[in-house]
């Protein structure tokens, strides 16, 4: 059995970064990632089970992990070496127990909510983010009975999703795949939780004018979860800067009411916003500007097209970049993150499937993102499948993703040669 | 030896290469036998003493108007209006008619004792000018004499405490123009009339007028129904201007129409291989074209670009005439004819054109992509009388790079059409029906306008309507060498070589088409029998 993993190794590490320069994913061969025989990681103690991935997915935040270019922020929350990959569709071949304490039959089906907050970590009492739900805000990602890692797939002790020896999970992570769904449907069921989690989390208003930037799995998502999770309760008009034409058409069938290239987008807000121009940016832009990139360039274009006292949700992963934060406090711009998932207890929780709202009981982003995946076809958002031997083309396919036609590039766990769609 | 008329030539095996512009660029291509070349008259002798036939021009009015100096008085508000940047193409070598005309005018005026006098910039909703261009139209000397004092003014389509409505035509048409021109005891406007379009009731009633008026005329039915509007007896956009133009002498609006026409000489020595029919090209224009054409395509389109804003044609006045707008404007229309008509039998299955750097709104910018079918499918498909030249259902050939590309500061708007309004639909009708009211009161559009040198936010409607009658009359358009993806944006069919166009247009219009190339510029008039 194999897997990949991340070592800390710094003239390797270098060596990545400095690979990278030439396209993310570029390094993957040279860098702190190897492949390497492994056993399947020890149980760490009650409440865990085995999981053999079936698929599982290479994130942005991965591909900046192994570019080097990843926040020194997350260096204490990550133990090494670890196996990278937290988007998960698994089995479980000794059966276990789901997060709401359903039992899951020897062979099941399952897919992980990565965060290791304090429920795997055995701490108690939970922390008041873990206890109200919101376990991607949890504190002690670093404490209690696991070594630091904030997500399977960056803790020492978990393993990851890019391997064929598998991984544990904590009951608390589980979530049943439903009956009909395809492997590549499960995949895609954790970065929709992520954005599902973003749109809802974004205070979006009736009539409100949305932009989206960016439009690979994050931002294809999030336009998908605007439309089928926020707009039956809440009516909005939402307006996608997608760069590549596959990106284009997918946006337009997702939701998006306008599709244009991301050098447009904020002359088609400022079109549709009646706006004036001033200083570069918009006198009155959209209401709320959901950056699904993470860059310096698309920060700074989110913050000149968002109106005065809107609202900016940063749902790609940033890292270390420089913004004139100059319009975002003469403008009273409100900037928010949106990281993974958690519970969501807005009036907009809705069902995906059913359009209707369900003001009362909050939901897990997870379920309402198995919902919308379901709703919204989204496993056609996996574009290749490797086996883990050709990581290297792997990584660089999903480094440039979007150049090359792809939105999700995955790991094919399933056969040794995996398949390349 | 007297200048030789318009020429069709019929392309036989003996004939040489026929030039083609292709924007800042031009190439030589060979015609199939059998085809026709269109070329425009030898540029006609011009007036040998200017100054003198405007001083007489203006002495000698025509129609019914008293001389000019009898118009004049002490006391009086007198404005004079002219034709703004877009006029003439390329712009012409100092002095310009404008400032020949205008100093003439003020001499006159100070003779008189008129002290109230102010310079207007007839813009309609085109571009602010800048103080260099205004400066080469009407000469240091008036410029410095009146805009330091705020007395040389660019008319504001969108400013209602400088408008006026004078009322509705008969056919319920509003007639909004500027207040000064409007109330003021003499309003002289002084015309360079290009071609047979320009001037007449046009000058006063678009060039002074505002969107409310504007849209009266400039929208798709009233293209389509101007067949071709430079041919003012079948032109309902000259209908709609006379109707407006009556309108304001009814109202009380005394116009002293000044209209001037040029020959068509069209480029300085350098390109002057441009001007002339091929087969009669020495080793002088031969290698003048070698030269060019070679540097050129060495040179960034950037560069080609200033490189040939920076010409200034040789143009020179064939006439002058002044006094009552209607009977200006018709000895004028027969100078145009005189200088650019040419007699064609017939009409043809495909029509082929190279289209060059500039056209009437692009002069110190980018020829982007609306205004590229602007010039090939409104402009130079309109230059006919009697019949257009390619039949109905025949086949637009036009070689340009049509480069995805604009000046955001001349042509903001003209970014956003492109970008949302063709990307939905290119039909001018829907167009104008789904998109244009937006566009028209956009509020940044309208800044930009006032306080820039942009376009009217409206202005690429106006550009696409331009298109609508070829648009209703063409079987394909097809742009040789252009940015593809610019040319499907247009609603056009992209290909890389003449030869590959020839065989494109085959499938529409079937074997064995005719052919005729448009062999501008200079400007030519077809007059298709």
């Amino acid at each position: 059995m194999k897997a990949l993993v991340f070592e800390r190794n710094l003239p390797r590490f270098a060596a990545s970064r400095v690979a990278s320069v030439f396209g993310s994913g570029r390094g993957a061969g040279i860098g702190p990632l190897q492949l390497l025989e492994c056993e399947p990681p020890e149980l760490p103690g009650e409440g865990w089970h085995h999981l053999r991935p079936l698929l599982s997915g290479i994130c942005g935040s991965d591909l900046a992990t192994l570019d080097g270019r990843s926040s020194r922020y997350f260096e204490d929350m990550v133990s090494f070496p670890f196996v990278p990959g937290h988007e998960v569709a698994g089995i479980l071949d000794s059966g276990g127990v789901d997060h709401a304490g359903r039992p899951l039959e020897p062979g099941a089906r399952a897919v992980i909510e990565p965060v290791l907050g304090c429920a795997p970590r055995h701490i108690r009492p939970l922390c008041p983010q873990c206890a109200g739900g919101h376990t991607g805000l949890c504190g002690n990602v670093a404490f209690g009975d696991l070594a630091p890692g904030l997500q399977s797939g960056f803790c020492a002790d978990t393993g990851g999703g890019w391997s064929t020896a598998g991984l544990v999970a904590h009951s608390s992570q589980l979530h049943a795949v439903p009956e009909g769904f395809s492997d590549e449907d499960a995949v895609i069921i954790e970065p929709t939780a992520c954005a599902v989690h973003a749109a809802l989390s974004a205070g979006i208003e009736n009539d409100d004018l949305v932009a989206v930037i960016g439009a690979g799995t994050l931002g294809l998502t999030t336009v998908a979860a605007l439309h089928r999770v926020v707009r039956p309760a809440t009516s909005c008009t939402v307006m996608v800067g997608a760069k590549h034409a596959h990106q284009q058409k997918l946006a337009a069938t997702l939701g998006a009411d306008t599709v244009v290239h991301p050098d447009q987008l904020a002359r088609s807000v400022r079109k549709r916003a009646g706006s004036l121009v001033l200083a570069g940016r918009l006198t009155n832009g959209a209401d709320v500007v959901f950056d699904c990139v993470g860059t310096a360039e698309s920060l700074t274009q989110a913050l000149a097209m968002v109106r005065p006292r809107g609202r900016v949700v940063l749902v790609g992963m940033p890292g270390k970049v420089s913004v004139d934060l100059a319009p975002l406090w003469h403008r009273e711009l409100t900037l928010v993150g949106a990281y993974a998932y958690g519970t969501e207890s807005s009036a907009d929780s809705g069902t995906a499937d059913s359009g209707t709202a369900d003001a009362v009981r909050p939901r897990r982003s997870f379920e309402l993102a198995i919902e919308l995946v379901s709703a919204a076809g989204l496993g056609r958002l996996v574009s290749a499948a490797y086996p883990l031997e050709r990581y290297d083309e792997a990584i660089a396919h999903a480094g440039a993703a979007g150049r090359r036609g792809a939105v999700k590039v995955v790991f094919d766990l399933r056969n040794p040669k995996g398949s390349t769609r | 030896m007297s200048p030789r008329p318009g020429f069709v030539l019929d392309v036989d095996r003996s004939t040489p290469p026929t030039l083609f512009w292709h924007g800042e660029r031009f190439s030589l291509e060979r015609l199939p036998e059998g085809s026709r070349v269109i070329y425009a008259p030898e540029p006609i002798d011009p007036l040998q003493d200017p100054s003198a036939a405007i001083r007489a021009a203006l002495n000698y009015p025509v129609g019914d108007s008293d001389p000019l100096p009898s118009l004049l008085r002490p006391g009086m508000r007198l404005t004079i209006a002219f034709d703004d940047i877009s006029l003439p193409l390329p712009p012409m070598e100092r002095p310009d008619i404008r400032q020949l005309v205008i100093e003439q005018v003020l001499d006159m005026a100070a003779e008189a004792g008129v002290d109230d006098v102010v310079l207007i910039v007839a813009l309609a909703l085109h571009r602010r000018m800048t103080e260099p261009e205004l400066r080469h139209a009407i000469g240091d000397r008036i410029y410095d004499a009146f805009a330091p004092a705020g007395l040389l003014t660019q008319h504001d389509a969108e400013d209602p405490d400088a408008l006026v409505h004078l009322g509705l035509t008969d056919e319920g048409e509003d007639v909004e123009i500027n207040k000064r021109a409007a109330e003021s005891d003499l309003l002289v406007y002084v015309n360079i009339n290009l071609v047979a379009m320009d001037g007449g009731h046009k000058s006063v009633a678009t060039g002074l007028a505002s969107y409310k008026s504007l849209r009266h005329h400039h929208n798709p039915l009233t293209m389509q129904k101007s067949r071709s509007f430079m041919d003012q007896h079948r032109s309902e956009l000259h209908s709609a201007n006379w109707r407006m133009g009556r309108l304001i002498a009814a109202a009380g609006v005394k116009v002293f129409q000044i209209e001037t026409t040029l020959n068509n000489d069209t480029f300085p020595e350098a390109f002057r291989f441009l001007q002339k029919r091929e087969w009669e090209w020495k080793a002088k224009d031969r290698i003048g074209y070698l030269a060019a054409s070679k540097a050129l395509d060495r040179t960034p389109a950037r560069y080609a670009r200033q490189i040939f804003h920076s010409v200034k044609a040789p143009h020179r006045m064939t006439s002058v005439q002044a006094g009552e707008v209607e009977a200006v404007h018709a000895i004028t229309t027969e100078h145009v004819w005189e200088q650019q008509g040419v007699i064609v039998e017939g009409q043809t299955d495909i029509l082929t054109m190279g289209l060059p750097y500039i056209s009437p709104y692009n002069v110190n910018s980018i020829l982007n992509p609306i205004l590229v079918a602007c010039l090939g499918l409104g402009y130079f498909f309109n230059l006919y009388r009697g019949k257009p030249l390619v039949r109905e259902g025949g086949v637009l050939i036009m070689t340009h790079p049509t480069r995805w590309e604009f000046n955001p500061v001349h042509h903001p708007s003209y970014i956003d059409f492109f970008e949302q309004v063709l990307s939905e639909t290119t039909d001018p009708v829907e167009v104008a029906d789904r998109f244009e009211e937006g566009f028209a009161t956009d509020p940044w559009y309208i800044h930009l306008y006032r306080t820039g040198h942009a376009y009217h936010g409206v202005h690429p409607f106006y550009m696409w309507y331009w298109c609508a009658h070829a648009l209703q009359h063409l079987g394909a358009v097809i742009i040789v060498r252009g940015d593809q993806a610019a040319v499907h944006r247009l609603g056009f069919r992209a290909a890389s070589t003449l030869a590959d166009a020839l065989e494109m247009a085959r499938d529409v219009v079937g074997p064995s088409p005719s052919l005729t190339h448009l062999h501008a510029p200079p400007l030519l008039m077809a007059d298709v029998q």
